[in-house]
């Protein structure tokens, strides 16, 4: 009976596993040349850790703050988004702060989703999707996004949901789509178009949407990011997530935010009250002040959220040209700081290993300990129908210093010469 | 409008987990004191700073050579914090601990109590609660799904003269064991107790212990204010008694241990059979916990690992400035005639309030308990802000000990002395005709 009685509840049975556990502690080893999983190696820009040092030193911002989001984080959240949004967003009511993007990810899930309600999931996914919407009792409902075959450079734009596919997916139980935009793993920038063809069946089913834009300012030339929350109807349903860690390259801060209507973030709220209640007090200062900065400067192209995409354009142009030279065919992303990549072509048979994961699991172990090369397999982010579909893709993080890309190269160009 | 979407846009938006566990005292009371007060003894944190040492275990982990203190860190806490946890706390209950099964951090000890109550409780799985209790033991045990069962400390009359002490609230054994059944799946201790600041004893936690053992029931032992006992009293960890390691969870905080609250660094101890669940939960709510605080943390229990037992521990010095700071609180509250319950250990103490009530009139049919009604006048009229003990009561039980309220006397000297000038002011007014 004791080993019965300490079992784990329902509510996460079967979410023990996950793909970043598994694959960061191999990856952790110094000298693997580390492209899996999304963790800048460049520095945070030094006015940003500059106010964090600031922020340690006084010593009121060392005891806890308000709950939903410091005053000053708040404040300055919903100056820049205004700005973003074209609306008025109330700092204290339309915000909640909270431990990174994942934490309003939880929030938003545990606020809305109750047992049996259905959940919009577009693959592949950022992995966490899936765990969270199940432990709320959520149903989660696959779509691919599926490639277009129309040419020979690969895009992310070539990567489509099917209207009319997308449309049979939602019925009377839907209760929300979570839309990724910039996408992870694929890169992709949803155009306006195709925002409009989700925000039509969301508001004709009276759906929810969880946007998840962690990656909104990490757009490339010729690619703009459009927040789904500012098109008609869909303010009112709409929970949009961002954070600091991609904004600011510091992960390592978790702190992230949900923006929507009040009637929406006051169930958001309720959550966080009787979860984790606040954040920490001086990284949130130090994040208002490097938001102040930048929205003073929102007109000029210094500004970090624009330089910082100008600096990762040149270094995915990079990385797409060394994973041509090795041979492949790499998918270039409009947006976010990933890339995935068809490995079919180099040919590794691999059906020797002896266990039952995917192609791709297989492969980036086998990369990791022969290459000393990691890599994310991208079934991981997949539901159970597509992992096929996706087991031959991997997925490459390039907001990696010149030197971690020069490591790279080194790797990828002596593969092709054994392959030859 | 179709049937079914009419169905859809009649039912509430929130999921139903949220039913009764909006409220929060905390949001109002915060605000009151942020409106009103000029000495706020309400909400518990310290108003001094964490200790030197500290600040720049946390300026050095920032202006180091790497700046990889700024990215995702191991997600079930930083290495050297783990490691460090491990050791100090393998120490303290005599077991080889290993960092990476038996530790985890969490954001606060308040994510640590969310994660078990996740892990472990679902829908019909009854909890005992210790009333009076942290007030976010009870919504949370409700989100997941579960009853709460509460039990009440009883205060005991103390000796003739004597003021009553934390110690002379206590469990009445029957009345304990009556509230374990087949369904009860854990109990909460916290120990020392916030709000009374009850430091349980050896005998205590051993009727609670054996009870855990014979119905086959887990422990969540809250432990935050471990290090905050006083008068050469001990605090003994429940999961080192007989039959309690396999069963517990032991919680404690940064935020209390370095006055840190801000912080927001917590972690749970106990056996990898309890703690993997408690590891699912993490990896599906937060994830990760930031790096740069986990890291001046780790630095900051180095620290007093070395200097264990030695005069100069801040586990040794802070107690002894709080011990004197609770002293001089009861002083003041005992000389306008409030009735101080002398805490045995946290920064919290709790005063009777019943033969200063004169400002306060009852009102018999209130909703409001009266300890809530006197606490917001007394904020409001005198700038002095407290929590109401009722706060920390069920809902059922609000209206059993409403004549106490909550201070909190982790202040500097100046805020308890200014405290001492309103009380005196106060009460000079009330006998003068």
């Amino acid at each position: 009976t004791m080993a019965l009685r300490h079992k784990n509840t329902r509510r996460i049975e079967g979410l023990d596993s996950n793909v970043w556990v598994e694959f960061t502690k191999v990856a952790a080893d110094p000298s693997i040349v580390n492209l899996g999983q999304g963790l800048p190696d460049i520095s945070p820009p030094s006015y940003v850790k500059e106010e964090l040092a600031k922020a340690a030193a006084l010593d009121r911002l060392n005891q806890y703050t308000r709950g939903f989001g410091h005053p000053s984080l708040v404040k300055a959240l919903s100056q820049v988004y205004e700005r973003v949004c074209g609306r008025k967003i109330d700092p204290l009511t339309d915000i909640l702060v909270t431990v990174g993007a994942y934490g309003s990810l939880f929030s938003t899930i545990q606020a809305l989703i109750d047992e049996g309600d259905e959940v919009i999931i577009i693959e592949p996914f950022y992995d966490c999707y899936e765990p969270m919407v199940r432990m709320a009792g959520g149903k989660p409902v696959f779509i691919p996004l599926r490639y277009k075959n129309n040419g020979n450079s690969a895009s992310s734009a070539d990567w489509v949901l099917d209207p009319a596919e997308l449309a049979n997916k939602f019925n009377s139980k839907t209760k929300a789509i979570i839309l990724n935009t910039p996408h992870n793993p694929i890169g992709k920038v949803f155009t306006r178009e195709e925002l409009q063809v989700i925000a039509d069946l969301c508001i004709k089913h009276d759906t929810l949407c969880i946007s998840d834009e962690v990656y909104e300012w990490l757009v490339y030339k010729g690619n703009k990011h459009i927040k789904i929350a500012t098109l008609p109807g869909m303010w009112e349903r709409t929970i949009t997530i961002g954070s600091a860690g991609k904004t600011y390259s510091v992960t390592g801060w978790k702190l992230g935010w949900s923006i929507g209507p009040q009637n929406l973030i006051k169930h958001l709220q309720v959550v966080h009250q009787n979860t984790l209640y606040t954040c920490a007090t001086p990284l949130q200062e130090a994040l208002a002040q490097a938001l102040w900065t930048d929205y003073k400067r929102m007109d000029d192209p210094g500004c970090y959220f624009y330089s910082l995409s100008r600096e990762l354009e040149s270094k995915r142009d990079r990385m797409a040209q060394l994973l041509r030279e090795a041979g492949l065919k790499p998918v270039v992303p409009d947006g976010g700081y990933f890339m995935i990549v068809d490995v079919s072509a180099l040919n590794v048979d691999l059906s020797g290993v002896d266990e039952k994961q995917p192609y791709d699991y297989k492969f980036v172990k086998w990369m990791i300990a022969s290459k000393k090369l990691s890599a994310i397999p991208l079934s991981a982010f997949c539901g159970p129908e597509t992992k096929r579909q996706f087991e031959k893709y991997i997925r490459f993080c390039f907001i990696k210093k010149d030197s971690t890309l020069d490591a790279a190269e080194v790797i990828l160009k002596n593969w092709n010469k054994q392959a030859a | 409008l179709s049937l079914s979407l009419q169905a859809k846009m009649s039912r509430p938006v929130q999921a139903r987990r949220l039913e009764g566990i909006d409220k929060n005292i905390w949001v109002e009371f915060v605000k009151l004191a942020a409106t009103y007060s000029t000495v706020n003894l309400g909400q518990g944190f310290p108003d001094f700073p964490p200790p030197d040492f500290l600040k720049e275990a946390f300026v050095r982990a920032l202006s180091g050579e790497s700046h990889m203190l700024h990215q995702y860190t191991r997600a079930f806490g930083h290495p050297p914090l783990v490691k460090i946890l491990a050791r100090f706390f393998g120490k303290l209950l005599g077991r080889d601990l290993d960092p990476m099964t038996n530790v985890m951090v969490t954001v606060g000890a308040y994510q640590a109590l969310f994660c078990c109550f996740q892990a472990f409780i679902d829908e019909g799985d009854e909890v005992i609660i210790i009333e009076p209790f942290f007030d976010c033991y009870e919504p949370m045990v409700k989100m997941a799904g579960g009853t709460p069962v509460f039990v009440p400390l009883r205060p005991k009359d103390p000796k003739d003269g004597k003021l009553m002490s934390s110690a002379d609230w206590q469990l009445d054994p029957a009345e304990l064991a009556s509230k374990f059944s087949e369904r009860t799946k854990a109990i909460v201790l916290n120990s020392p107790n916030n709000p009374l600041g009850k430091v349980f004893s050896r005998g205590e936690l051993e009727l609670i212990a054996d009870l855990c053992v014979k119905h086959d029931v887990l422990c969540v032992s809250d432990e935050v204010y471990e290090w905050l006992v006083y008068d050469g009293k001990e605090h003994i960890r429940i999961a080192s008694l007989p039959g309690m390691w396999d069963r517990t969870v032991i919680i404690g905080s940064a935020g209390k241990t370095f006055s840190a609250t801000g912080w927001k660094v917590g972690w749970v101890v106990g056996p990898n059979r309890l703690l993997q669940h408690l590891r699912t939960v993490h990896q599906n709510s937060v994830y990760h916990c930031a790096t740069v605080a986990q890291d001046a943390v780790a630095q900051g229990f180095q620290r007093e690992l070395e200097l264990y037992g030695n005069p100069d521990s801040y586990f040794i010095q802070l107690p002894k400035e709080l011990q004197q700071k609770r002293d001089w609180l009861i002083q003041s509250l005992d000389a306008v005639g409030m009735k101080p319950i002398v805490p045995e250990g946290t920064y919290f103490l709790v005063a009777d309030i019943s033969k200063f009530k004169s400002d306060v009139p009852d009102v018999p049919d209130s909703d409001e308990p009266y300890d809530s009604r006197f606490a917001k006048w007394m904020v409001k009229n005198k700038g002095l802000a407290a929590i109401p003990l009722s706060a920390f009561y069920s809902q059922a039980h609000k209206n059993n000990y409403n004549h106490f309220i909550r201070f909190c006397f982790a202040k500097e000297e100046a805020t308890l002395k200014a405290a001492n000038d309103i009380l005196q002011k106060w009460k000079q007014e009330k006998t003068t005709p």
